[in-house]
């Protein structure tokens, strides 16, 4: 930003910083429900227009006769000082969007799969996804009534999910369940950055 | 480019908000909060109505560019491009997202995050 602009657009003193952590997971796995628990505002949605084939319009535009469809990302709010607020986005429920998922997790902090245990083989994709992506995640097991209580190192199995991925239980709807998993997120970014600045693997967390 | 009688209809018609525009004059993350001062409010009266709205927005309260997507229910791409025209020509200053580089400074903000997680 030019000096004259920043004056004119009046820029306060203090620059103000904001993170994201990703809430992914497939189809109704409680993602807004879990965003919506710990956001100081009711979750908002934003819309993006993709083709059909799930690329972004700046791509739509020059393949005219595509069809547009619109994704909705819904996404929270924590403003934790003055100068600093924490953003929580969920992705969209449908994997086939992944051009979404990569704005979405450009720049995060870290991420949270959320995997409904009545449905373990809907986690798939979207662990699949972070497993090829350089950014810190944990997988979150979202309790829902009478699903089936696997303990976590039986899906952690089931799903191949690599030991230094850290798990946890959680109920979505509780605000210090999730501030739990939220914790686990940046806990574990953070001994992947030490890892990484050691040149070591990263540590096991939790 | 862009006309309202496109063939592509659907597509266009949002876009029309931009004059057609569909890349933005500068990148700008999804988190990264955008605020304005009250004169950039005076002076945006006259940039049109959705850049109007989104100096009101951004005067009462520092917000990101999908908080104003949200609120002006413009699709994202549309508010990216009203946003980097607003920055470039002054009526907001655009705070920054996450440091990506840098042991120290992602520690930093990583610590921060935490025990602001830890106080909720
Ligand atoms: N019992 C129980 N119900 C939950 C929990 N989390 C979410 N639900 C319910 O499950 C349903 C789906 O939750 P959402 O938060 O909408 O899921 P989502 O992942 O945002 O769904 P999509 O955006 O459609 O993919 C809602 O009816 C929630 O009330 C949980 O931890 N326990
Ligand atoms: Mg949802």
């Amino acid at each position: 930003m030019d000096f004259a602009s920043s004056e004119r657009a009046g820029a306060q003193p203090r620059e103000i910083t904001s993170a994201k952590i990703v809430i992914a997971g497939g189809f109704g796995v409680g993602k807004t429900t879990l965003v919506g628990a710990v956001s100081e505002i009711e979750p908002l949605t934003t819309e993006a227009l993709m083709t059909s084939a799930g690329q972004g319009v700046d791509d739509a535009s020059k393949v005219p006769g595509k069809e547009t469809t619109t994704v909705a990302m819904d996404f929270g709010r924590i403003t934790m000082a003055d100068d600093l607020i924490l953003y929580l986005f969920g992705t969209p429920g449908q994997t086939r969007f992944w051009f979404m998922w990569d704005e979405l997790i450009r720049g995060a902090v870290g991420a949270a799969v959320l995997v409904d245990t009545r449905r373990i083989a809907d986690a798939f994709a979207p662990l699949d996804y972070f497993e090829n992506r350089h950014l810190p995640y944990i997988v979150a097991l979202n309790c829902f009534d009478g699903a089936p209580r696997y303990e976590p190192d039986e899906v952690r199995e089931a799903l191949a999910i690599p030991s230094h991925v850290p798990m946890v239980l959680c109920d979505a709807r509780h605000r210090e369940s999730v501030k739990q998993v939220l914790v686990h997120v940046v806990e574990h970014a953070m001994a992947t950055l030490v890892a990484e600045q050691s040149g070591g693997y990263p540590a096991v967390v939790g | 480019m862009g006309q309202p009688q496109d063939p592509r209809g659907n597509l266009v018609r949002p876009y029309a908000v931009t004059r057609g525009r569909t890349e933005p004059r500068r990148d700008i993350p999804i988190e990264a909060v955008l605020v304005a001062s009250q004169a950039a409010v005076q002076e945006a009266r006259f940039a049109g109505h959705d850049k109007y709205r989104i100096a009101i927005l951004c005067e009462a309260k520092a917000q990101s560019l999908a908080e104003l997507s949200a609120h002006t229910r413009l699709p994202l791409g549309v508010a990216r491009v009203l946003v980097a025209d607003m920055v470039a020509d002054g009526l907001l200053s655009l705070h920054s997202a996450a440091p990506k580089k840098g042991f120290t400074e992602r520690m930093d903000l990583l610590e921060r995050v935490l025990s602001g997680l830890r106080k909720l």
